[in-house]
């Protein structure tokens, strides 16, 4: 992490080793994550009031409300994970197991969104135009 | 035999093993979210068109606890710090705070599934709609407040009837506050006898409150936020019980106990994160 960079590289690394929780902060450091803690929550309330105040301009078409509130959402949550729970600065396992997770979360949604709306998300070989007509229906 | 790597990282994997526990278990917790995050976009984007309802919740309340959740989750981060910085006397003022956030939540959380119960919708015979709050019901009438009356359309049937109610509880939600801008029909008690009700093809009345039985909105509502309910309880639980019994620890072990709270911090910023993706989708979209 950047804050390291103020000590020595021997002293970072001995930190990090006697760090018993994964991340090495001093007290220093602690206090520089204290600001950082804080400056995230006002995002965080910045957030919640603009996704509410979009929220009662209806756009048209309705799908854009939908996109806003939806950035807005993953914006405060990327927040969180990145911050709070430490995942700027977090070790391999941790990310790998994030990664799957990931994967599957957005492969479930994906399905989710296909099964509803085949040939719009894969394209399949087109079917012949009678055959189109009677799954539409 | 003690219990290995509660404070110092294994070799292979860089981490204390609850870290490693909490983070495989907030894992499958994504997918068990996701799994009903996928039964409500099924849901909605299956539902016929314009039948979807919107703005049927309180925002004001859903934004307080969307603000709630979020000071505790900063609490909770303040908590863990505070034990970094070797401040205990702090760690439990902020975890006091982060307790009574759960129970601010909840509290707020149980008017709001309250006014639901309450929230009547009827069809009377000729098709009309009335939507109103329940004052008393007995074994053949019930009587609403607040009714509004939806005029039978002209094709009335049971997917026209819930954008009615959508609307008409727009009116009423946005709020108690506007109660003034809602028709006529908005004020005084109406109380509405049985053998004036339409019924289904069951012979079932046409009556129902806004629970989870009412339409697939209100089931998925509940489901995800009961669901959500439910780890607020279980976090808060845990976290209390670090804030109470569990505090020896802190004199015997204290990287082990500040462990577990960075651990059940992880757990508590999950649930927060969750609710930060609830509120948008059930409450503003």
């Amino acid at each position: 992490m950047a804050d390291h960079s103020a000590h020595s590289p021997a002293a970072a690394a001995s930190a990090h080793k006697a760090g018993a929780h994964g991340h090495g902060h001093g007290h220093h450091d602690v206090a520089k994550e204290v600001r950082k803690y804080l400056l995230v929550f006002g995002a965080l309330i910045i957030g919640t009031i603009l996704t509410v105040a979009v929220s009662y301009i209806e756009l048209h078409p309705h799908w854009k409300n939908i996109a806003i509130g939806l950035v807005i959402a993953l914006v405060k949550g990327g927040l969180v994970a990145a911050f709070f729970m430490h995942l700027i600065d977090e070790k391999k396992l941790v990310y790998g197991v994030l990664g799957a997770t990931v994967f599957f979360f957005v492969g479930l949604m994906y399905i989710t969104l296909w099964s509803m709306e085949p040939g719009s998300f894969i394209r399949l070989k087109q079917p012949a135009a009678a055959e189109r007509t009677a799954t539409q229906k | 035999m003690d219990i290995p790597y509660t404070t110092h990282p294994r070799e292979d994997t860089g981490l204390y093993n609850a870290k490693v526990g909490i983070w495989l278990f907030l894992a499958s917790e994504v997918m068990l979210f996701g799994a009903l995050f996928s039964a409500y976009i099924l849901l909605r984007v299956g539902a016929a068109p314009g039948t979807w309802p919107m703005h049927l919740l309180n925002v004001p309340l859903g934004t307080i606890n969307t603000l709630v959740l979020i000071i505790s989750s900063v609490t909770v981060v303040m908590a863990w710090a505070s034990l970094k910085m070797n401040r205990f006397d702090r760690f439990k003022i902020y975890q006091t705070v982060t307790v009574l956030c759960a129970l601010i939540f909840l509290v707020i959380k149980s008017f709001e599934y309250y006014d639901k119960f309450t929230h009547y919708q009827v069809t009377l015979a000729d098709g009309t709609v009335l939507d109103g709050h329940v004052v008393t019901k007995d074994t053949n009438s019930i009587t609403l407040h607040h009714v509004k009356e939806i005029k039978p359309q002209s094709a009335t049937n049971t997917v026209a009837a819930p954008v009615a109610a959508g609307a008409a509880a727009t009116a009423e939600q946005g709020g108690h506050a506007a109660d003034g801008h809602a028709d006529d029909h908005s004020h005084g008690e109406r109380k509405i006898m049985f053998s004036e009700l339409a019924k289904h093809e069951s012979g079932r009345l046409k009556m129902s409150n806004f629970g989870p039985w009412h339409n697939t909105y209100m089931a998925i509502y509940f489901t995800l936020t009961g669901l959500h309910a439910l780890h607020v309880i279980g976090g808060a639980l845990v976290i209390a019980y670090l804030l109470g019994p569990g505090t020896k620890m802190w004199f015997s072990d204290p990287e082990r106990f500040t462990n577990r709270i960075e651990v059940s911090g992880l757990f508590w910023h999950f649930v927060d994160l969750v609710w930060i993706f609830l509120f948008p989708v059930l409450y503003l979209l």
